[in-house]
């Protein structure tokens, strides 16, 4: 069995006087794929905002390959990414330069392997026209061509399938799937009806916590 | 799957080219928003003769100030639009998770955000010096003053930026929070043009403000992205 690559002790958090979660523990392994479920205001969001870095509201012990997270928090944010509901495109920027620019802070490549990151992404012809003429589905594929390119460990995706298509929503349950195989760690949170085998549950209602292996 | 090691990560300096370049890039694309704190500085000091008294004598004696404050409020309207834009888009999200320290890569922001709004103003600041009847030394000096003093007004206003991103009406609590920290540059920047038009010596004004400026360099980037972090764990 594998060390975890990301694990929570006793998280507990609140939010406006609220307790959305407490003693919740879990581990996310290398090669998994979790979906993190609950109703509107269970704290999906907020549970994955916290796993990413960037909400300090909490409580407990966040441990990153053993280790706590803040001890390594630059070894943490290389290996991890996180798309969240706004999804990072800039409307002026073209798909292109946004996508480069989202990789530049991190693994800059050619123009030619993010354009063909794009085109997988069904945006082949739109990566010089400004992504404010394009659809939201559209915008959304330009975040979700990084999926593509990206070669962080453990992905954080909130609500990454709204208002994608069925046939991209397909495309992604494949990504994330492929993705498994090869060994990364995927926890996502959708409405969507989405079917990846082997999917752990991770279920936030008030008051208690379930966690089905 | 390999955890990357962190000698794989971009260096601080590419990382803050690129945010630097991405700012150019997207400032450039939306010129009205550029040309806004230049027309809003030119309006002003125009204004004044106007509104005040056209005499020679007068607005030799006060257009330096003018100048100053001028662009002083130009930079404070400004600067709402610093991290508004990311912070709705989610690119701030992106940046506040990117592995290089967050304090380099908000300087890189806050150079960009000089450059399109101070630099200018310092380039159009012979121009309207001229216009208020200064003399040829006072406006050498202005433009001095000024080119040490918007950096300075940046910095402290991306901290005011930062901390006012979370909320709704931000504008009245950002100048607020503001205006009191750039009161000590806007009294040095015309001291000094004022202590040139009397012929004293003005070495120890302009260091003053350099040692602003390096103060402000140094600090304000630790203390933005501190504020970027609360707002953002806020929202």
């Amino acid at each position: 069995m594998s060390e975890p690559l990301l694990q929570a002790i006793n998280l507990q958090c609140e939010r406006d006087g609220r307790e959305l979660f407490r003693d919740l523990s879990f581990s996310i392994l290398p090669a998994t794929v979790t979906r993190v479920e609950g109703a509107n205001g269970s704290g999906k969001t907020t549970l994955l905002r916290i796993l990413a870095g960037l909400s300090n509201a909490w409580a407990g012990d966040l441990l990153w390959c053993g280790e706590q997270r803040a001890r390594v928090r630059e070894s943490f944010l290389r290996n991890v990414l996180y798309l969240g509901h706004r999804p990072g495109i800039k409307p002026l920027l073209s798909p292109l330069e946004n996508l480069r620019a989202l990789m530049a802070g991190r693994r800059p490549m050619g123009d030619k392997a993010l354009t063909q990151a794009l085109a997988r992404t069904g945006l082949a012809g739109y990566e010089q026209v400004p992504c404010r003429h394009l659809s939201a589905g559209q915008q959304r594929r330009v975040a979700l061509a990084r999926l593509l390119v990206a070669d962080e460990p453990l992905w954080l995706l909130d609500e990454v399938f709204t208002s994608i298509d069925a046939s991209g929503v397909a495309a992604i349950e494949n990504l994330l799937q492929e993705r498994a195989a090869e060994g990364g760690a995927v926890v996502f949170t959708t409405h969507h009806n989405v079917q990846i085998a082997g999917t752990k549950r991770l279920v936030l209602t008030p008051g208690a916590v379930g966690y089905d292996d | 799957m390999m955890i990357k090691p962190l000698d794989q990560a971009v260096g601080s300096i590419d990382a803050m080219k690129a945010v630097f370049a991405r700012d150019m890039k997207v400032a450039f694309r939306q010129r009205q928003d550029l040309l806004n704190p230049l027309l809003f500085f030119m309006m002003v000091v125009t204004l004044f003769p106007l509104g005040v008294s056209p005499e020679i004598s007068f607005l030799q004696e006060a257009g330096a100030g003018i100048l100053w404050v001028a662009a002083l409020l130009s930079v404070l309207l400004s600067l709402d639009h610093l991290f508004r834009h990311d912070f709705d888009d989610g690119t701030l999200e992106q940046l506040v998770l990117q592995p290089q320290p967050l304090f380099l890569l908000v300087l890189a922001k806050t150079m960009a955000h000089w450059v399109l709004t101070g630099l200018p103003l310092v380039l159009l600041t012979p121009v309207l010096g001229v216009m208020v009847h200064l003399d040829g030394n006072s406006i050498a000096i202005l433009c001095l003053t000024l080119l040490i003093g918007t950096p300075v007004l940046s910095l402290i206003g991306a901290i005011g930026a930062a901390l006012t991103l979370g909320l709704r009406s931000a504008g009245v609590l950002l100048s607020l929070l503001i205006i009191p920290l750039y009161i000590p540059v806007l009294i040095f920047g015309t001291g000094t043009v004022a202590a040139a038009a009397e012929g004293a010596p003005v070495g120890a004004y302009l260091a003053l403000l350099g040692a602003f400026l390096v103060l402000a360099l140094t600090l304000a980037p630790f203390a933005s992205a501190a504020a970027l972090k609360v707002s953002l764990s806020n929202s």
